[in-house]
């Protein structure tokens, strides 16, 4: 499993569109790919989900990858929300 | 043809004087009852939603890439967005669960799983998460609506129809295609509401307070503006009979192009600027078609409703822009916005109120959450190297508030002087629509340009009459004394202070008294775009000089 975290910048927080960009980009990996935001967890290929979550700005998530290609994904899934959201 | 033997006669409050010819679509508000079916080959029933899901994507992507044209991609994300929210795993796994364990049908588990979905956001701690439940409402219903066999928000197909609704809100009448309207019949409404001043805007026939029923869709209908009868399933002879009428008006009005071009004055001389009200870019084809001298009243809320966020620094600028370049020179007043009271727009998460009309709205939310009210303004200083643009400020009732909006737009001034971003020069007005704006007329005068007088308001709040309550329709009268004499003070405190006066309230179209304000010394009138030229026409055979000669001589 590759963990790597990330602070949500967007000021209305993961809201509906980031949210949306992110599980197109997550739905791409071949892996498992879970958010977590301190004791709570969700699938990031699952847009209910991700805004289950209620990410708010300036809020970090962490991101876990689990799969064949972790490594791989991991690094363009980090690049991917680093640039976008 | 076998027409008529069903003919069916009702009467209604017409809002515009012409004849609509066309199928009825019955439109029907998104909430649908939903019935619980036992259904016993589940597998079949699975199939159903898969397929009607499949279609819910397609149609938001086609509505993505409409809306990506016309109204950029920022806004025209949140079609995106509700196509991933219809694949939701989730979401999905809900629905094919309640199908196969209670073995109902795809539109109860639909429905349910929908349900439970906006129960989960509604319940989270921040309002932004909260409100979208509208959001899985909206993908749900759409969903419903596909299964179900039903025509959905806004889509009135592609054959050109008359409308036939409970009512319409701003938001669903501006996501109709305007091609495709031949007129709007409601129930409920009054003759001041949106949809009756877009029906004037677009100069479609529109009847109001009609007993509607669901049976007529799909049938040949006729609206006769003139007598405010809809005729279902018209007979031969008055099909006839208003398909003559519909060509008169037709005539009439290519007569009227010939007042294009042609200046508004008087036949002694008096001249007056005449120009028109629009709610959005796409109205100024229409403006310019009816040869209008400019734009009174852009209503910059539409560019609000029309969005699912608020709308963007950029994405305002470049509507101004695009307005204040088409219009090339001419002036173009844009009112800011003027939300609240029967304008409701979801993501302002504004507080029910018992009295919006005398509530938060208009400048009182822009004073407040100045944040909005800066980047609307950033927007307008910025389109306004573009062209002729006026920056008219709505709802005042104090000297105070100018003075804090002039603050306010100094303040966006000195931002852009440090940062090098340019602006024009632009003149500064308020509506005049509330009696106390009336009486403090004088005073407000030395603070800004020009007043326009928004008759629509000001008549509500002068009679005290809630202009949405149909019971009250009948003594909702602008003509009324008390109403002319607000309108004649504001008229002469403006002119003793340096401000030019105009209107551009419905009234200003109202050919009984345009020469009354004539001869108040009106200097501008703002009109609906397709009532431009039979305004000009009434100026130009009008003669006022008697009464300037009274006047001298008293």
């Amino acid at each position: 499993m590759v963990k790597f975290t990330f602070v949500v910048n967007d000021e209305m927080g993961l809201h509906a569109r980031p949210a949306g960009i992110l599980v197109k980009e997550a739905v791409k990996c071949s892996s498992k790919v879970t958010l977590k935001k301190g004791e709570k967890t969700g699938d990031a290929k699952r847009i209910f989900n991700v805004m289950g979550l209620s990410i708010k700005a300036k809020e970090e998530v962490e991101v876990m990858v689990e799969g064949e290609n972790e490594q791989e994904e991991a690094a363009a899934l980090e690049a991917f929300v680093k640039e976008n959201i | 043809m076998n027409r008529g033997a069903n003919m069916e006669k009702v009467i209604g409050k017409s809002i515009l004087k012409g004849i609509g010819i066309g199928k009825i679509l019955f439109y029907q508000k998104g909430q649908q009852q939903v019935k619980r079916i036992k259904v016993v080959d589940t597998e079949a029933e699975k199939k159903r939603y898969e397929e009607a899901k499949e279609t819910a994507v397609r149609q938001l992507n086609e509505l993505q890439e409409k809306a990506t044209k016309e109204v950029g991609e920022m806004n025209a994300a949140v079609f995106e967005v509700h196509a991933i929210m219809i694949e939701d795993g989730d979401y999905v796994d809900s629905v094919l669960n309640i199908i196969e364990t209670q073995q109902v049908n795809a539109e109860f588990a639909v429905a349910t799983t929908g349900d439970n979905f906006s129960k989960m956001f509604a319940e989270m701690d921040d309002d932004y998460f909260k409100a979208r439940a509208v959001d899985v409402k909206d993908i749900s219903e759409r969903l419903i609506d596909i299964l179900s066999g039903k025509e959905n928000g806004g889509n009135i197909g592609n054959e050109p129809v008359i409308i036939v609704a409970d009512d319409l809100a701003p938001s669903e009448t501006v996501q109709m295609d305007k091609e495709k309207l031949l007129g709007f019949v409601t129930r409920h409404g009054s003759s001041n509401s949106h949809t009756a001043i877009l029906a004037r805007t677009m100069n479609i026939p529109a009847l109001i307070g009609v007993d509607i029923r669901e049976e007529w869709d799909g049938k040949l209908a006729i609206i006769d503006g003139y007598s405010g009868a809809l005729y279902v399933e018209p007979d031969e002879e008055t099909y006839n009979q208003m398909k003559a009428r519909q060509e008169e008006d037709k005539k009439s009005r290519e007569m009227l192009q010939e007042l294009k071009g042609k200046e508004d004055v008087t036949l002694d001389g008096k001249k007056i600027k005449l120009y028109a009200n629009i709610g959005g870019v796409k109205d100024v084809a229409s403006v310019l078609a009816n040869d209008a001298a400019g734009i009174g009243l852009f209503r910059s809320e539409f560019l609000y409703l029309e969005s699912e966020d608020y709308p963007s620094e950029e994405s305002q600028f470049l509507a101004y822009k695009t307005v204040a370049e088409n219009m090339a020179g001419k002036k173009v007043i844009v009112r800011t916005l003027d939300i609240g009271a029967d304008k409701q727009i979801d993501y302002f998460n504004l507080d029910h109120e018992d009295n919006p009309a005398m509530g938060y709205r208009a400048i009182r939310i822009c004073l407040d959450r100045v944040d909005i009210f800066k980047t609307q303004l950033r927007a307008l200083l910025r389109a306004s190297v573009f062209g002729n643009i006026a920056i008219m400020y709505p709802m005042i009732i104090s000297v105070d508030e100018v003075r804090k909006i002039k603050e306010i737009v100094e303040e966006v001034k000195a931002e852009f002087d440090a940062k090098g971003v340019p602006y024009g020069e632009f003149e500064q007005g308020i509506m005049i629509e509330t009696p106390a704006a009336v009486m403090i007329s004088d005073l407000l005068a030395k603070e800004v340009d020009f007043f326009s007088i928004g008759t629509n308001d000001l008549t509500q709040y002068t009679l005290a009459i809630d202009r949405q309550n149909m019971k009250l329709d009948n003594i909702y009268d602008s003509h009324h004394p008390a109403v002319l004499r607000m309108i004649q003070m504001t008229i002469e405190n403006g002119h003793k202070h340096g401000c030019w006066v105009g209107i551009c309230g419905e009234l200003g179209a109202d050919p009984t008294l345009t020469r009354t304000f004539l001869e108040m010394g009106i200097d501008e009138l703002s009109v609906s775009p397709s009532l431009v030229l039979p305004t000009r026409k009434n100026i130009r055979e009008m003669d006022i000089q008697e009464m300037d000669i009274q006047e001298h001589n008293s």
